[in-house]
C-alpha cells in the first residue's frame, strides 16, 4: 500500500506539470484581454502602459516559467515564512492578481473560509440526507417513499441552482423576510446571536447546494444498495435467520458503501472549487465567485492559479479515493 | 410622477434641516452594494469605475465636480480662476491653495508636497498609472510653500481642471506611498487596500472583490460629518440582485448602477422599500458607420483601412437613411426606461457643449426610403434593395449584452423594412473591447459595416473626446489597431477645428466649436448615429437621506452628507 501511494505520488508530478502547461496555454489562448476592463475614456497610450506594467505583454514561455517559479518556489517560501516568522521570501515577486494588484494566494486564503463553511456544510448535509434516502429507497423499491425520493432527486438534478436560488430569495427574503439574501462575509461568530445570524445567512445557499448534492449521492446509494440486495450472500444471511435490520444495515450497507465512498471522496475537490452560480446568487463571494470574476476580468494569474489548485486537489482526492477503496474492500489489494 | 418627484424633493428638504445639527457617527452603519466588487482603493492603479468611486470615500482630489458639473473645492480654499489670480493670464499655470489645518486620517498635516508626490506617482514611466491622462501636458508641479501647489503647463491650458480634480486624480499621502513608486506600485498591497486619506471615511477592513469596511475619519475637516459611524461596501452579484436588496428586501441602503429593464424597475418599485434615482452624464449608445471596406475578400492589413472606401456607406444618403429609419424613443422604452433618453448628439452634455439638434428623434421611414431611391438603390427581387446588381447587405456587430441584442433586433426590423438585408453579430465584451490587435473582432478593427457600443468622456470638457476623431487617430495596422476613430472619419475641416478648439480660451467660443464638431460627426455626416443618452440608475432606501446622484464625479461624492431619515 505504501509503495503504491508513493508511486502514485511520484507519477502525479509530471501529470501536474503537464496539466499546468495545458491550463496556462488554454487560459492564455482564450479570447479576451484585461484591456477590456479599462474604460474607453482611457487613451490608447495609457492603456498600453497599464498592460506593460502588468507584465501581460511578455512572451508566453517567460510568463509560464515565471509562474512556475512563483507557484512552486516563492509561494511555498512565503507560506513557510508566515508559519515560522522567517523572511526567506523577502523581496521576491509573488503571483499578483491583475485586478487587485495583490498576491493571489492571500486572496485565496481570505476566500477559503466562506467557501468551506457554505459549500462544505452543504456537502456534508447533502451526504447525510442522501445516504438514508438511498438506503430506504432501495430497500423499499417502487414504494411511495422511493417514488418521492426519485422525484426529489430529479428536481435536484434538473432544476438549475440559479433558479432555485432566486426562488428561495423571492420566497424567504422578499416575501417572508426570514433570511438575508446577501451573505455577510465580515460577520464574526462570537456569541449566540451572531451564531444564529450565521446560521440564517447560510440557510438558503446551503439548502440549494445540499439539494443538488443529495440528489446525486442518493441515486448512487440507491443503485449500489439494489445491486447488493440481489446478491446471494444476502439470501444466505436471511436463510441463516438473521434479523432484517442486521442484514440490511450490516451486510448490505457496508458492501454498498464502497463505491459510494469513492464518489463522495471524488466530490470533495468540488467543495474547494466553490459553487460558482450559487455563490454569485447569494453573494457568498467564495472561491467560485473569485474564479468567475477573474475569468470575466481576464485576470490570467488568478485564473491560472485557481484552476491549477483545483487540478492538484482533484489528483490528490483521486489518490485518496483509491487508497480508501483498498482499505474498505478486501478484494482490492495494491501490493 | 412629477408630483411624486416634487413631494420627494420637499420631503428631502425637510429632512435636511435636522441633519445640520447632526454629529459625526450618530447614525450608525450604512450599507452600500456594488454589483461589481471593489478590487483596490487606489484610483491610480485601476480605471474601474467601482474602484475609483469607493476609493473616493477615502482619497480625495483638491477639487471635485458637483452634480451639475461645476468645479467645487474639496481640499482647497477656493477654485482658482483668472479673476482671482489662481490661473495666470496666459493660462500656463494654475495655483491651488490648500485649506490650512487639514489633516490626514492618521493625524498628520496635508501639505503641498503630497500633491507633488501624487503627480510623480502617477507620471512615473514604469508605474502603469491608469489615470495618466489626467496629468497630460504638465511641465512641472511644485510646492511653492507648505500649502501652495503650482502646476505649470507646457502650453496654455484652457481647461486646467484635470490634474487633482475629480475622483480619478486624488491626492496620496507621500509618507505612506513613498516606497511605492514605479514598478513597486503594485506590490504595495497594504497601501493600496488601506490608503490614508482625507475623505469622510477610512478603511478598517478590505477583502478583495468582496467587502470593504469603513469607519468615519476622526480627522475629517467638517467636525459634524459624516453622520454615519461606519460604512459597509459589499460587492458581487448582478444589477437585479443589487436592486432587489434595496428595493424589495431592504437589506442595503444604496445600490450602485442598478441598470435593469424598465419592466423589472417598476416591479421593484412596488416593493416600496426604496427609490430609483437617475441622472444623465455623457454616456451615449451609438451606431458607428464604417467608412472603409470591411470585406473579407480584401487582403489582411487592407481590410477596413482608408485604402478602400466602403462600397455604399461612403454615400451619406445611405447613412442618413439608416439613421432616419430608427425609432429612438422606442429603443429607450425597451431598454432603459427612465434611465435613458433619445439623443442625436455625440456630446449630450454639459449644456454649454450640447447641440440643440433633434432632427433624428422622429422616425421617418418614407424619407429614408426616398433617400435610398435617390441614391440609386432600388428594391429588387425578395425585397432587398440593390444597385448595379449588388445587394444592400449590412453586417451589424456589437457586444453580448441583453439590451444591445434587443436593440439589434429592433434596428434590424426597421432596416429590413427599408429593404436592407441585415446580418447580426454579437461578440463577447472581453474580446470586443479587448483591443487585441490579433483578434478580428475588436471594435477598433471594425470588420463589419456598422457597430454599436457606448462611450463617454471623463470630466466636463469634451475636447479630448472630440479629438479622437482626427484623421490620423484612425485605428490601422501601423498603429496596432488602436484609437477610437473607428469610422476612419477624415475631414481636414474637422481637424482644423479641433486644433482651433485646443487654443481657444473663451468658454462660449469653446462651446460653439464643440457643438460644430459634434454636428460634423452626427447630423452633417451621419458617420456616428447616436441612439440613447444613457443615464446612471442607482437605488437607495427610503431611510437614506442626502443622496444626490452625480455623473460628473464619483457617485459617492457627497457620502459625507448622507444621513439616516428617522
Amino acid at each position: 500500500m505504501l509503495t503504491f501511494t508513493i508511486r502514485r505520488l511520484l507519477m502525479a508530478i509530471p501529470t501536474l506539470l503537464f496539466i499546468s502547461l495545458v491550463i496556462f496555454l488554454l487560459v492564455d489562448f482564450a479570447p479576451g484581454s484585461p484591456m477590456s476592463q479599462i474604460p474607453l475614456t482611457v487613451p490608447p497610450e495609457v492603456r498600453l502602459k497599464i498592460i506593460e506594467a502588468m507584465g501581460a505583454n511578455d512572451p508566453l514561455f517567460v510568463r509560464y516559467l515565471l509562474w512556475l517559479k512563483q507557484f512552486f518556489w516563492v509561494e511555498p517560501l512565503v507560506l513557510f515564512d508566515t508559519l515560522f516568522g522567517t523572511s526567506h521570501a523577502h523581496g521576491m515577486q509573488r503571483i499578483v492578481s491583475w485586478q487587485s494588484r495583490s498576491p493571489v494566494m492571500d486572496i485565496i486564503w481570505q476566500r477559503l473560509p466562506q467557501t468551506l463553511s457554505v459549500v462544505g456544510s452543504a456537502y456534508v448535509i447533502g451526504v447525510l440526507i442522501a445516504l438514508p434516502i438511498g438506503i430506504y429507497s432501495a430497500y423499499r423499491q417502487y414504494s411511495w417513499f422511493d417514488q418521492l425520493g426519485t422525484f426529489i432527486a430529479m428536481i435536484g438534478f434538473s432544476v438549475p441552482t440559479f433558479f432555485t436560488g432566486v426562488v428561495l430569495i423571492l420566497v424567504f427574503s422578499v416575501n417572508l423576510g426570514w433570511f438575508p439574501s446577501i451573505y455577510d462575509t465580515s460577520l464574526r461568530v462570537t456569541d449566540w446571536e451572531s451564531f444564529l445570524k450565521q446560521v440564517k445567512q447560510m440557510a438558503m445557499p446551503v439548502a440549494v447546494l445540499a439539494l443538488y448534492n443529495a440528489a446525486q449521492i442518493s441515486r448512487y446509494m440507491r443503485s449500489s444498495m439494489l445491486d447488493n440486495l440481489a446478491q446471494d450472500y444476502v439470501r444466505t444471511a436471511r436463510a441463516k435467520g438473521m434479523a432484517e435490520r442486521v442484514v440490511v444495515l450490516k451486510h448490505v450497507l457496508r458492501n454498498s458503501l464502497i463505491p459510494v465512498v469513492t464518489v463522495i471522496a471524488l466530490g470533495i475537490p468540488t467543495i474547494f472549487g466553490g459553487a460558482i452560480i450559487t455563490e454569485q446568487v447569494f453573494k457568498v463571494n467564495g472561491l467560485g465567485a473569485l474564479l468567475i470574476n477573474a475569468i470575466h476580468g481576464s485576470d490570467l494569474p488568478m485564473v491560472q492559479t485557481l484552476t491549477f489548485i483545483f487540478a492538484v486537489l482533484i489528483v490528490m482526492f483521486n489518490l485518496i479515493a483509491d487508497v480508501l477503496y483498498g482499505m474498505l474492500d478486501p478484494r482490492i489489494r495494491y501490493d | 410622477m412629477k408630483l411624486k418627484t416634487a413631494l420627494l424633493g420637499a420631503a428631502a428638504t425637510l429632512a435636511f434641516a435636522p441633519a445640520a445639527f447632526a454629529e459625526r457617527g450618530a447614525d450608525g452603519n450604512v450599507k452600500v452594494l456594488y454589483s461589481q466588487a471593489v478590487s483596490i482603493m487606489n484610483a491610480y492603479l485601476s480605471s474601474g469605475t467601482k474602484d475609483v468611486e469607493v476609493g473616493s470615500l477615502v482619497l480625495e482630489p483638491l477639487a471635485g465636480f458637483d452634480n451639475e458639473g461645476n468645479v467645487i473645492p474639496r481640499l482647497v480654499t477656493e477654485i482658482p480662476s483668472v479673476e482671482n489670480g489662481g490661473i495666470s493670464e496666459d493660462l500656463t499655470t494654475i495655483t491651488w491653495k490648500l485649506t490650512p489645518g487639514l489633516l490626514w486620517s492618521d493625524g498628520t498635516p496635508v501639505t503641498a508636497a503630497d500633491a507633488v508626490f501624487s503627480y510623480e506617482y502617477c507620471t512615473h514611466p514604469e508605474g502603469g498609472c491608469a489615470q495618466a491622462a489626467r496629468y497630460e501636458g504638465i511641465e512641472k508641479v511644485e510646492a511653492v510653500d507648505e500649502l501652495t501647489v503650482k502646476i505649470t503647463w507646457t502650453a496654455p491650458k484652457p481647461n486646467p481642471f484635470t490634474a487633482f480634480v475629480g475622483a480619478t486624480s486624488p491626492i496620496l499621502q507621500a509618507a505612506q506611498f513613498a516606497n511605492c513608486l514605479g514598478t513597486a506600485a503594485p506590490t504595495c498591497t497594504e497601501q493600496n487596500f488601506k490608503p490614508v486619506g482625507t475623505g469622510p471615511f477610512m478603511v478598517t477592513d478590505f477583502k478583495v472583490n468582496d467587502v470593504v469596511e469603513l469607519a468615519a475619519n476622526p480627522n475629517y475637516r467638517d467636525a459634524a460629518k459624516p453622520a454615519f459611524a461606519t460604512m459597509t461596501v459589499k460587492g458581487g452579484g448582478d444589477a437585479a440582485g443589487a436592486a432587489r436588496a434595496v428595493m424589495e428586501t431592504g437589506e442595503f441602503d444604496y445600490a450602485w448602477n442598478t441598470q435593469i429593464n424598465p419592466e423589472l424597475q417598476s416591479q421593484m418599485e412596488a416593493g416600496g422599500k426604496g427609490v430609483f434615482v437617475s441622472a444623465f452624464g455623457t454616456l451615449v449608445e451609438r451606431i458607428e458607420m464604417n467608412l472603409t471596406n470591411p470585406s473579407p475578400d480584401l487582403p489582411e492589413g487592407e481590410r477596413s483601412t482608408a485604402k478602400h472606401p466602403h462600397p455604399f456607406l461612403s454615400d451619406i444618403r445611405v447613412r442618413q437613411a439608416l439613421s432616419k429609419a430608427i425609432d429612438r424613443n422606442l429603443l429607450v422604452e425597451v431598454g432603459y426606461g427612465n434611465a435613458g433618453r433619445a439623443t442625436c448628439n455625440l456630446v449630450p452634455a454639459p449644456a454649454l457643449y450640447a447641440s440643440p439638434n433633434t432632427d433624428c428623434i422622429e422616425q421617418d421611414m418614407e424619407g429614408a426610403k426616398a433617400l435610398l431611391d435617390e441614391a440609386g438603390w432600388t428594391v429588387g427581387a425578395n425585397g432587398i434593395r440593390e444597385k448595379d446588381g449588388k445587394p444592400l447587405k449590412i453586417l451589424y456587430q456589437t457586444s453580448v449584452n441583453a439590451v444591445r441584442q434587443d436593440f439589434q433586433a429592433l434596428v434590424k426590423g426597421w432596416w429590413n423594412e427599408l429593404g436592407v438585408d441585415v446580418e447580426l453579430k454579437s461578440i463577447d465584451g472581453g474580446v470586443y473591447f479587448g483591443g487585441d490587435p490579433g483578434s478580428p473582432d475588436t471594435f477598433q478593427k471594425f470588420y463589419a459595416d456598422v457597430e454599436m457600443y457606448a462611450n463617454n468622456f471623463d470630466g466636463t470638457d469634451p475636447e479630448p473626446y472630440l479629438a479622437q476623431y482626427l484623421c490620423d487617430k484612425a485605428p490601422k495596422p501601423e498603429n496596432g489597431w488602436q484609437g477610437e476613430n473607428v469610422n476612419r472619419f477624415c475631414d481636414p475641416a474637422y481637424d482644423a477645428m479641433v486644433a482651433e478648439l485646443a487654443t481657444t480660451r473663451d468658454m462660449d467660443k469653446r462651446g460653439e466649436i464643440a457643438i460644430r464638431l459634434n454636428e460634423m460627426l452626427t447630423k452633417d455626416s451621419y458617420v456616428i448615429v447616436p441612439l440613447v443618452d444613457r443615464g446612471r440608475l442607482s437605488a437607495h432606501s427610503n431611510t437614506l437621506g442626502g443622496v444626490v446622484l452625480n455623473t460628473w464625479d464619483s457617485e459617492l461624492w457627497n457620502a459625507s452628507d448622507w444621513f439616516r431619515i428617522k
